[in-house]
Formats: C-alpha cells, sequence, structure tokens
C-alpha cells in the first residue's frame, strides 16, 4: 500500500517534471544559440497554446490549426529577434534578460488583446485517465495522457539532440553561442541562424502550450510556467538539452515528494517555493548545474 | 542663458562635493520641495493626494531600495514585494503587540526587519552573480509569501492573512486624513531620500559600484566582497521594508500577503530601468512614470470613447498597459538604457546651451 | 637612466613557488626577490607565466608550493584583501577599471582601505564623513596632478582613450599609497610618446615616493632603460636574473626569445 502510494506519487512527480522540461528546452535552445537567456519562453508558450486552442475553437481543422500556428510563432521568432535582439547585441546579457521580461509583457498583453482572456480547455484525443491495467493490477494510478506528454518530450528531445550535434546548421547554432564575433569570422550567418532558432523555440513552445494546455487549461497562469523551468534550468545547466530533461525530472519528483512527505509537517503548499530552494542549494555548490560549463574569471 | 554656471566657481572641494553644485540647481530643488511639503497639502484634493501622490511616494522609495542593490551594487533582485511585505507585516505587528510603541519606531523596526530578512537572502550572492541571483531572489519572494500566509501569527490569525493597519499617532496627533498620511509618507521618502544621496556619493557609494563593475578587481584593491554586498542587501531591503510599512499604513490601509506578489516585484523593477538604473532621482521619475500612466492611458481611452461613442472596454485598456510597458522597456533598453534620468539630464546639457546649439 | 633612489635590503621574496591550473603548470619552482626602492622587471615570452607571478604575489592566485615573504611575514596563501592591507597595489593587463564611475571616483576608491568612517555616518555626512572624504580627495587630487589627468577628473572613465585609462588605473594603485607596486604591461598598447611619459611616471614614483617596483613589460628597450634588475620567466620557469646587462647577454634567454627547441 504505502510503497503503491509512493510509486504513484514519484511517478506523478516525474511526469509532472517532464512538462517542466518542455519548457526548460525552449530555454535552453535559445541559450545555447544566442546567450540570451529568453525570459519570455513561457509567454511564448501562452501566445502558441492560445492561438491554437483559438482556431480550433473558431472551426478550423485540428491540423491546419497546427501549422497556421506554428507558421506564426516562427514569424514571431524573427520579429522578436529583428526588433529586440539586434539592436541590443553588443549589450551586458543582463541587459537582454530585462529585455525579454519586456517581451514577456508585450505578449501577454498582446496574446489576450487578439484572442480575449477566458481560459479555454483543449482535448488532444488522449484522455486523462488512469492507465487500466495498471490501477487494476497494481493499485498504481498513472494518467495516460502523462504518458503521451513524455512519450512527445521524449521524441522531442531525441530530435534536437540529433539536430544539435549531428547537422551543420546544429554545429553553426553551437558556435554562435560559444563566441558570435568568432562564428562571424568564420563566416556563419549569424542572422539566419538566429532567426532558426527562435523558430524552433516556437515551435518548443508550442508543444509545450499543447501540452500544458490538456492538463491545466489554456489560461493566463500558463505564462507562469516559465518561472517554473528556471530552477530546473539551474540544475541542469542553461546550455545542456539533457541537462534541462533530467533536471525537470529531478524537480518534478522532489516537489511532489516533498509536497506528499514534508507537507504535513509545515502546513502545506510548499510547491510553491520548494523548487526554488533546491536550486537555490544547487546553485551554492554547484553553479553551473549538472551539465553546464564551469565558468572562470580570470583578471 | 538662464541655466549658466559661468562665473560659479569652487574654490574648495567641500563646494565641488555638494549635491546641487549649481545654483539653478538648487534653486529650482527648493521650490519643489516648497510645492511638495507646502502648497500641495494645502491644494491637492482627496483624490490626488490618497490615490496618486501618496502611492507615487511610497513606490518611490521602493524604487529607491531596489536601485541601491540592482543599480548601485549590481545585485538583481526580484524580491522586492517580499520585502516590502516583511516591513508592512512586522510594522503591523510592533504596533500590535508592543504597548505605546511610536508610529515611526514601529516603521523602522519593520524595516530593519525587512533588512535582516534582505542580509539572509542575499547570502547567496557571495557566490552567485547575475540571473542566477536573480533565481535565488525568487525563491526569497515565493517564501516569504507562503511563510506570511501559513504563520498566522503573522496576522494576528486572521482569516486569509489580511491586516488592518492601525490608526497612527503623533505627539497626540492623529493622521488619518490623506493630507496627513501624505506629509507624513513625504516627510519620511525625503530623509531617506537624502540619505541615500549621500551614501551613494561616499565611499560605500564607491565600494557598490565597484563591485557592480568589476568584483574581482574590487576585492584585489581591498574592498571586502562579502560586507559590501550583504550591507547591500540590509540597505536595500530597510527602504522596500520602510516603503511596504507605508504600503500599508499610509495608503491601502488593508492589506494581504497578496498584494505583494511577482507582479509588484517586476513593477519596481521596470521603474528603476524606466527611471534610470543607478540614479536616485531616477527611482522618482520611474515611480512617477509607472504611477501616472495607467491613468494617462485610461483618461485617453475614455477621450476617446466619448469622442467616437465607441466602448473601449477595461480589458483592452489593461492589455494596452501590458504591450506599452513592455514596449517602452525594450524601447528604453535599446534607446537610453540609463533611462529618464539620462534623458534628463541631457535636456539640463541642452539647456545649458540654450538658446546657442552647441 | 636609473634611478638615484639607495636600494635596501629584499622586502618580498618569492620562494619555490609552483601554480597549476588543472593539467597546465603555470609556474615551477620560481624563487626570486625584490629589493625595497628597486624596479624590478619580470619579461619572459608569452605564455611564460609572468602575469600569473604577479597574481601569486598579490594574493589572486594561491600556489600548490612555496611561500611568499613580505615585510618579514612569511605566508603561502596570502588572499588580495590582506596583501592590499600590507601594502601592495598593483595594476592589471586588461584594465581592471570601474567602467561606470568617473576618474575621479574609481582614484578615490584605491583609498578605500584608509577609510575608516562607516555607512550611517556617511549617509548622515555632515561631520566625521564630511571630513574624512574631503581629506582623501585632497590625497588623491596629488595623485591626479602627479599624473597630470586633472582635465579627466570628472569623465566616466570607460569614454576615455585607452592611454589614458592606464594612467588612472597606475593613478589608482598610487593613491593607496603602497610600498610595493606591481604593474602588469603598464605600456601595452601605447605609441612611443605615452611610453615615454609612463616611464616618466614609473621613475617619478621610484624617486619622489621611494615605491618599490615590479613590472612585467614586452618592450626591451623600456626594460633596459628603467629596471634595477631583471628575471627572466619561460615556460613557468626562471631561466635568469640578474642586472638588464647581464641578462641580455644571457645565451638562454636568447634562446628563449628566438624560440629554440626545448
Amino acid at each position: 500500500m504505502e510503497l503503491a502510494f509512493f510509486i504513484e506519487v514519484l511517478a506523478g512527480g516525474l511526469l509532472a517534471g517532464v512538462m517542466y522540461s518542455l519548457v526548460a528546452l525552449g530555454f535552453v535552445l535559445i541559450y545555447k544559440a544566442s546567450g540570451v537567456f529568453n525570459f519570455a519562453q513561457g509567454a511564448m508558450v501562452f501566445f502558441a497554446a492560445l492561438t491554437f486552442v483559438s482556431l480550433v475553437e473558431r472551426g478550423w481543422n485540428f491540423w491546419l490549426a497546427l501549422v497556421v500556428t506554428l507558421a506564426v510563432m516562427v514569424v514571431l521568432g524573427l520579429a522578436i529577434e529583428k526588433v529586440v535582439l539586434r539592436p541590443l547585441v553588443n549589450q551586458a546579457p543582463i541587459t537582454l534578460f530585462m529585455a525579454t521580461i519586456g517581451l514577456t509583457f508585450v505578449l501577454e498583453g498582446l496574446s489576450q488583446l487578439v484572442w480575449g482572456s477566458q481560459p479555454h480547455g483543449l482535448e488532444l484525443g488522449v484522455p486523462d485517465v488512469p492507465i487500466e491495467w495498471l490501477s487494476q493490477k497494481a493499485n498504481i494510478n498513472i494518467s495516460q495522457f502523462d504518458l503521451f506528454a513524455s512519450a512527445v518530450a521524449g521524441t522531442l528531445v531525441a530530435v534536437l539532440a540529433l539536430f544539435f550535434q549531428k547537422t551543420r546548421i546544429g554545429r553553426a547554432l553551437r558556435a554562435v553561442a560559444d563566441d558570435h564575433q568568432a562564428a562571424l569570422a568564420v563566416g556563419i550567418p549569424l542572422k539566419q541562424i538566429w532567426g532558426i532558432v527562435w523558430a524552433v523555440a516556437g515551435f518548443v513552445a508550442l508543444v509545450a502550450g499543447l501540452m500544458w494546455g490538456v492538463r491545466n487549461g489554456i489560461q493566463y497562469a500558463l505564462t507562469f510556467v516559465a518561472l517554473k523551468a528556471l530552477p530546473v534550468l539551474i540544475l541542469g545547466g542553461f546550455e545542456s538539452i539533457a541537462g534541462a530533461i533530467i533536471g525537470g525530472l529531478i524537480i518534478g519528483a522532489s516537489e511532489k515528494l516533498a509536497e506528499v512527505y514534508l507537507g504535513p509537517y509545515v502546513g502545506g503548499g510548499i510547491e510553491g517555493w520548494f523548487a526554488y530552494v533546491i536550486a537555490l542549494v544547487f546553485l551554492l555548490f554547484r553553479p553551473q548545474g549538472l551539465f553546464g560549463e564551469k565558468i572562470i574569471e580570470r583578471v | 542663458m538662464l541655466y549658466r554656471e559661468a562665473g560659479q566657481f569652487k574654490t574648495s572641494y567641500a563646494a565641488d562635493q555638494q549635491i546641487f553644485p549649481i545654483l539653478q540647481d538648487r534653486i529650482g530643488v527648493i521650490a519643489v520641495l516648497v510645492l511638495a511639503f507646502v502648497v500641495v497639502p494645502l491644494v491637492a484634493d482627496q483624490y490626488w493626494l490618497g490615490a496618486i501622490l501618496t502611492p507615487f511616494l511610497i513606490f518611490s522609495l521602493a524604487a529607491l531600495g531596489l536601485n541601491i542593490l540592482t543599480g548601485y551594487a549590481g545585485q538583481l533582485s526580484l524580491g522586492t514585494a517580499a520585502f516590502m511585505a516583511v516591513g508592512a507585516f512586522m510594522a503591523y505587528n510592533f504596533q500590535l503587540r508592543i504597548p505605546g510603541m511610536p508610529i515611526i519606531g514601529s516603521f523602522i523596526l519593520g524595516g530593519l526587519c525587512a533588512a535582516a530578512v534582505g542580509i539572509v537572502f542575499g547570502l547567496p550572492s557571495l557566490r552567485i552573480k547575475g540571473f542566477y541571483l536573480a533565481v535565488a531572489t525568487l525563491a526569497c519572494q515565493f517564501f516569504v509569501l507562503w511563510a506570511l500566509q501559513r504563520f498566522g501569527w503573522f496576522s494576528n490569525y486572521s482569516s486569509s492573512g489580511v491586516i488592518t493597519a492601525q490608526k497612527m499617532v503623533i505627539l497626540g496627533y492623529e493622521l488619518d486624513s490623506p493630507q496627513a498620511k501624505y506629509l507624513l509618507t513625504l516627510f519620511v521618502v525625503a530623509g531617506l531620500a537624502l540619505l541615500a544621496k549621500n551614501l551613494v556619493r561616499s565611499e560605500t557609494g564607491r565600494a557598490f559600484m565597484a563591485v557592480r563593475d568589476m568584483d574581482v578587481a574590487a576585492g584585489v584593491i581591498g574592498i571586502p566582497l562579502m560586507q559590501t554586498k550583504l550591507l547591500a542587501f540590509a540597505i536595500s531591503s530597510f527602504y522596500c521594508g520602510v516603503a511596504g510599512a507605508l504600503f500599508a499604513f499610509c495608503y491601502l490601509g488593508t492589506v494581504e500577503p497578496e498584494a505583494f506578489n511577482l507582479d509588484l516585484s517586476f513593477r519596481v523593477l521596470f521603474m528603476i530601468i524606466i527611471g534610470g538604473v543607478g540614479s536616485i532621482l531616477g527611482s522618482f521619475l520611474g515611480a512617477g512614470f509607472i504611477t501616472l500612466f495607467p491613468i494617462f492611458l485610461s483618461v485617453v481611452s475614455q477621450t476617446i470613447s466619448h469622442a467616437t461613442g465607441m466602448e473601449i472596454s477595461h480589458a483592452i485598456v489593461s492589455n494596452l498597459e501590458l504591450i506599452i510597458f513592455g514596449a517602452l522597456i525594450i524601447f528604453f533598453l535599446i534607446v537610453e538604457p540609463h533611462g529618464l534620468a539620462r534623458l534628463w539630464q541631457i535636456g539640463k546639457e541642452k539647456l545649458r546651451l540654450w538658446p546657442f546649439p552647441h | 637612466m636609473q634611478s638615484q633612489r639607495k636600494i635596501g635590503a629584499p622586502v618580498l621574496v618569492v620562494e619555490g613557488v609552483s601554480l597549476s591550473f588543472g593539467g597546465v603548470k603555470a609556474l615551477q619552482d620560481v624563487s626570486f626577490d625584490v629589493r625595497k626602492h628597486e624596479v624590478r622587471a619580470i619579461i619572459g615570452p608569452n605564455g611564460a607565466g609572468k602575469s600569473s607571478m604577479l597574481n601569486v604575489i598579490n594574493g589572486v592566485y594561491h600556489p600548490q608550493q612555496g611561500r611568499i615573504t613580505f615585510k618579514g611575514e612569511t605566508r603561502s596563501d596570502m588572499n588580495s584583501h590582506e596583501a592590499a592591507a600590507m601594502g601592495i597595489a598593483r595594476t592589471f593587463q586588461n584594465i581592471a577599471l570601474f567602467k561606470g564611475m568617473t576618474v575621479l571616483d574609481n582614484i578615490m576608491t584605491g583609498r578605500n582601505l584608509k577609510m575608516r568612517t562607516n555607512f550611517l555616518q556617511q549617509a548622515i555626512w555632515i561631520g566625521p564623513a564630511k571630513r574624512e572624504e574631503l581629506e582623501h580627495r585632497r590625497k588623491v587630487e596629488e595623485v591626479i596632478d602627479f599624473l597630470e589627468i586633472q582635465h579627466v577628473r570628472k569623465t566616466p572613465v570607460g569614454r576615455l582613450p585607452y592611454g589614458l585609462q592606464k594612467r588612472v588605473e597606475l593613478a589608482r594603485a598610487l593613491a593607496a599609497e603602497p610600498e610595493v607596486l606591481l604593474l602588469d604591461e603598464p605600456m601595452a598598447g601605447m605609441n612611443m610618446e605615452e611610453k615615454q611619459d609612463m616611464c616618466r611616471f614609473i621613475l617619478d614614483v621610484n624617486d619622489q615616493y621611494g615605491t618599490t617596483i615590479a613590472l612585467i613589460e614586452h618592450d626591451m628597450g623600456v626594460v633596459m632603460d628603467i629596471s634595477d634588475r631583471v628575471v627572466v620567466l619561460d615556460y613557468g620557469r626562471k631561466i635568469a636574473d640578474g642586472t638588464p646587462d647581464e641578462v641580455r647577454g644571457d645565451q638562454k634567454v636568447i634562446d628563449a626569445y628566438l624560440g629554440v627547441a626545448h
């Protein structure tokens, strides 16, 4: 009985963690390729999900809506790169970070201005019910949808990892992330690369938005999902795709376990900040995360 | 030709060191102070005092606090609202539980509690920087709010953590009119602003800026990094704590932990970005802008509504507000990263030359 | 033109210092001394470990082996704060100035160890803080006069040309009234005129204030002209130690610079 419950909580946590990882992936992509910490990722997730669901509710065909939303995200990404990032190209990272905070607000306002602010539900064909044979045989409740989301995330990660490691464009992206000037010096077309990166990040945002949308509904609170991705990134390192996944799993699992097993002692509700405390502890002992690169400052 | 320094020579370092070395500046500042302390309370109506000027002053103080930490000492913080909350709730508790406690004393003690919290959550700054530190301050923001709601002691066991600020009595006078609250706030804010101005121009201020610009070098020339960073957190949190106490006592009257949420932290950050990081004046300009802008927008939208007969819903206005804020942040970061304060300075420089072009 | 100062006993002694970063051996068993009032040059091809040596002396890096004796006190792990407090000041290869502050403020930070008032006194300003600030301002203005940078004292440092920035960095180090001044390539990137000015300043500092100077420098002409003694490093090891003339004729030194295979 105890063990079954523990496995249920753990599995639930891991699967929640997968959702975090999806959002964190978007961050990693942009950071890896442009060195920018895109705080607006959460707003992008929200915007993508809202656009898709609004089109579907207006009667559009599922796949058509998907493609059109993807196109919109790509255009959005290119616009962001042109209007916000390019003018700030040589500024300190902190300036770029603050610009993405501004971007967050623009996207939030825009999303709601265009599509309205009522919450929307979303169905993707996989129901959010426990898997039959698991709950009957072992008394463990794991949602079918959660499993589906993990499969999607897994596929996405595999594709992205291959993309970065094996293709020419992926190599160019890594070069750009390392040193803009050097990349320019060897002839890598910076602007195109950034355009591609933001487009891919937009796609990841759409996927994340859809998964989260089914789980929690598409509403304004979705933008705060980005905040949860921050501890994930700190654990996993800002530049590692593998780190985003593993970090997400760890954060998701620890959060749920802490809430269930530690929560009662302090009155509950610790899910809100527990992830941050874990991140904080990590920062103190291993600032580069599990997979990030150590930064050495030389004078 | 009005704004000339010609003929104003400084013959001592003391004279050079003044806050307002140019005579015209001094006259201007005195005029503003007279306006603020004397004219406004006599002339302004309840709405202006209670809903615009008092919150403007309070937010200026919070922005000042954040500017000390982020603008001068370079430690990015997203936990401003949490420090304000500590100040508000602890001031309330000191007033409540210590009989005969003077209200200013409660404010100061509330600020000191906020400073203590600031030091604790500033400890990570000794090892981490930049937006990693911002994440650590987020931990502070979420944790403090949770603690204030979870532990009933803070709100005297009221439901949902709401507190109602007590009446303020100074030297036998009860301060419950908008004028009185405005004057108290003005007095506190002006005083703390002066102290802050002195501080940032002194060795402590230089130490802060050295840590901001290149902390490795600062350490090498002898500036104690740990003390400097923690002092920045402490002073900044004190200012934010006092601002929080004023927020509860002189503005809203009734507050709950949720009023000090992440949204408020971002708001104050926007104030210093737009107003000018690393500038005392900028804190005021930014706070003024962010306080007045929503009002300006709603006036504009109402005018358009009346003029064209179209209904512009409140939702549209508030979404427009978000968009314009965000766009302004980006705009300022691109065009003038030093914000309105720098624009003000440029304006003064042009005024020096007027009517000549250069 | 050597300085006329009378050179005294060793004030700084480096013994058997070895420093590695991971697998890279930056310094191997380096020993030399610096005598009071002298101008000591540290030279060597790129990557020889010269900057690392300076960083070890003032506590930025901690050597795995060896010790430093300064003013009679022997330490194997000085930290930079203590080094500064004991009277060692330095400049950096890549100008470590505080770009957001004015020249005057940058130089004033050099006085930070001598300032005693606390932040509360400074916030109030009137009284001890004001007196202290003005007293140190006077001292700093002396340094500004000495290095002829009065005309830029209120300019933000980030806006100054490279040569002036280097001078401001020197001013900041001088403001601390150090006993030993470590200069890391003070003339890098300067033209002939600027170099002559800098040489003049360095010699004046040595003459007027009696400051002991250890400098890293690539320009051989400068080294020969202004130093009393020279240490030569190559691949982290000391290969020569003596007067400029002795070192110039040393075959090992010539080989190191010409890149003869080891």
